[in-house]
């Protein structure tokens, strides 16, 4: 079984975010930077595929060249081969999903992994994005999966419960928490993950279809009441949810 | 901006208060334009969108996809199809569980801009500006669409549904041109959570966090919970020890609420944590410490032992509830 899974490469999300000097994007100093936590659970689970079934993982980012330590991550969870289709940052998520498509349809993988969401731009569009430029089915927010032969299974989680949806291989899954546990690198994956090689290809620049004007830190003045625990500032509160607040 | 096509959503008869909250979105991005708003509803007869006529929705448009079982990609073709009959330049989908899936293969269909989970869209020169929170809602970007078509998902909860004058509704129906390729996906079963409301559907959730000490006393959270009406949401520290289910994780890798009121009981306000719920209108905190994070992001909090704080305040809400 060949598997492809799409990785990204993100501020850690205890990261204190200020804004950068263009107004536009975040200020980089600083910052630590992590592989996305949702594309972990879509790694784990094609490790596991691989172990069950054989083939081989290849994880793959579009980004600029500091994503190379993201793969290496991704190569010392286990992942056979990285892909960095080197450019600058993606117009949008619309250039990314073109790039991977391109890239997939080299491979041909029996299945494309992806995380549920991105935890910078929270962009939540690349899975099905990607899955219908290649003309595949997808099933997002996975959070149960069961592949027997070429029959695909999956529960996905939705408002009040969760549904189960059946399809076909090849197809496109991103991974919601509760999927599985990702494992641990261990050190001297670690290490042989620093000398593996990472096949670089220079991405497709496409115009953006969208575009960022402004980015600001919400400001929302909190009344920051504070009150004790006697039954006075408990009786307090209520009347204060029900006259000032007016939300019971 | 000529027409604005609107995916509706049905909920036994009716609507899901979603789509009503798209259609208000939908009528004040036309407001200073001549824009006609389409509401297309699959699969679900004209008269479970009847309740839109109160809200100012005039053209109904009704497409079956011929095939019981939900499809997203089914879904997707059909508004695809029925966006180009009626040459939509805009397009307004719920950023739940369905829109979600769907909006991205119409972006790629319609070689549109799409914009996923905008919580504000205002109009700017004749150019729709969309707000949506990133980095988990520690940052708001605004943004726009640079395509003739334009697609955005709208957050639940975020723009409220306000009636207009009733109009009489026009209903047209479509028939989709579909193959057997657009339901290479498609849903065989639902499990809901039996009586159960979703943090993402409550106007009201009480969550709890790892000062509950374990899940024998979670019904202190859930008494609350259903004197207020709401939702019981937890912390990741709740989850990851398996004392609730991941359903109910609020937060960076759970979910996203925006309920009127939020209480968080236990809970130390971690970054993760405030990410998930920062944008609740109103956030109480039950906390024993006095220097705990989420004390300065609430708006009220009682500090002390929520052990005899809850039972308290759970009677003194109903007794106000049950006036
Ligand atoms: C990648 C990543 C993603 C994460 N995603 C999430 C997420 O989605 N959601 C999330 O919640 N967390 C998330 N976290 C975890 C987060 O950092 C915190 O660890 C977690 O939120 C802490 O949960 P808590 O507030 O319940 O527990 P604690 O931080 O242990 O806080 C317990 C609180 O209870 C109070 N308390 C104790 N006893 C009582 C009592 N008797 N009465 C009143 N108050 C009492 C204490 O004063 C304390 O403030 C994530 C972390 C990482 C690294
Ligand atoms: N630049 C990228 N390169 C490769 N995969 C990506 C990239 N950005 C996002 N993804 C994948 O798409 C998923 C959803 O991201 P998004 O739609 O941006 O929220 C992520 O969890 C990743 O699996």
């Amino acid at each position: 079984m060949n598997i492809l899974v799409c990785i990204s490469r993100v501020p850690d999300t205890a990261t204190k975010v200020i804004i950068g000097s263009d107004g536009k994007s975040i200020d980089p100093k600083g910052v630590k930077y992590i592989l996305n936590p949702y594309d972990e659970l879509a790694l784990e689970e094609a490790l596991r595929l691989r172990e069950k079934n054989g083939g081989n993982v290849t994880a793959i980012t579009v980004g600029t060249a500091e994503a190379t330590e993201t793969l290496r991550n991704a190569l010392a969870m286990g992942a056979d081969n990285a892909v960095l289709v080197k450019g600058d940052e993606p117009a949008d998520s619309y250039s990314v999903a073109v790039n991977l498509a391109d890239y997939a349809k080299k491979m041909n993988p029996d299945v494309i992994f992806l995380g549920k969401q991105s935890v910078d731009f929270d962009s939540l569009q690349l899975p099905s994005m990607l899955a219908e430029i290649l003309g595949l089915p997808s099933i997002s927010v996975v959070s149960k999966l069961t592949i027997d032969g070429t029959n695909v299974s999956a529960e996905r989680d939705i408002e009040g419960g969760k549904e189960v949806v059946s399809t076909t291989l090849p197809c496109v899954i991103s991974a919601q928490k509760g999927l599985n546990d990702p494992r641990y690198p261990k050190l001297p994956d670690i290490m042989k993950a620093k000398k593996k090689p990472i096949e670089e290809i220079a991405s497709n620049n496409l115009d953006a279809r969208t575009v960022v004007h402004k980015m600001e830190i919400p400001l929302k003045e909190r009344k920051a009441k504070i009150l004790g625990d006697s039954v006075q500032d408990i009786e307090m509160l209520v009347t204060l949810l029900h006259e000032d607040a007016k939300v019971i | 901006m000529n027409n604005i096509l609107v995916l509706l959503e049905s909920n036994k008869n009716s609507l899901k208060r979603v789509s009503l909250e798209l259609i208000t979105a939908a009528k004040s991005l036309s407001a200073n334009n001549s824009a006609k708003i389409h509401g297309l509803l699959i699969n679900a007869d004209a008269s479970n969108a009847a309740i839109s006529a109160e809200y100012g929705l005039e053209n109904v448009i009704v497409a079956k996809t011929g095939n019981a079982e939900y499809s997203s990609t089914a879904n997707a073709s059909v508004v695809a199809q029925v966006a180009k009959n009626i040459n939509a330049d805009v397009l307004l989908f719920a950023a739940n569980s369905a829109g979600l899936e769907v909006a991205p293969r119409v972006a790629v269909k319609l070689s549109a801009g799409y914009i996923a989970d905008c919580t504000a869209l205002t109009v700017d020169n004749n150019q729709i500006m969309a707000k949506k929170p990133v980095y988990a809602g520690k940052a708001l970007i605004t943004t726009s669409v640079k395509t003739e078509t334009k697609i955005f998902s709208l957050r639940p909860n975020v723009f409220t549904a306000q009636k207009a004058d009733t109009v009489a509704q026009n209903v047209t129906e479509f028939t989709p041109v579909l193959s057997a390729a657009d339901f290479s996906s498609k849903v065989v079963s639902l499990m809901k959570n039996e009586g159960k409301l979703d943090v993402l559907e409550a106007d009201v959730v009480v969550s709890g966090g790892r000062g509950i000490k374990g899940p024998e006393h979670y019904h202190l959270i859930e008494n609350l919970a259903s004197a207020l009406k709401g939702a019981t949401g937890a912390s990741r520290a709740v989850v990851d020890a398996g004392w609730r289910p991941h359903s109910e994780q609020v937060g960076q890798t759970g979910k996203t609420v925006s309920p009127t009121l939020y209480v968080a009981c236990g809970i130390s306000g971690a970054v993760q944590h405030l990410a998930g719920m920062s944008g609740s209108k109103t956030i109480v905190a039950i906390n024993k410490d006095k220097d705990a994070p989420i004390l300065k992001v609430c708006d009220y909090a009682l500090v002390g032992d929520m052990f005899t704080i809850l039972p308290i305040l759970t009677e003194k809400i109903f007794e106000v509830t049950n006036k």
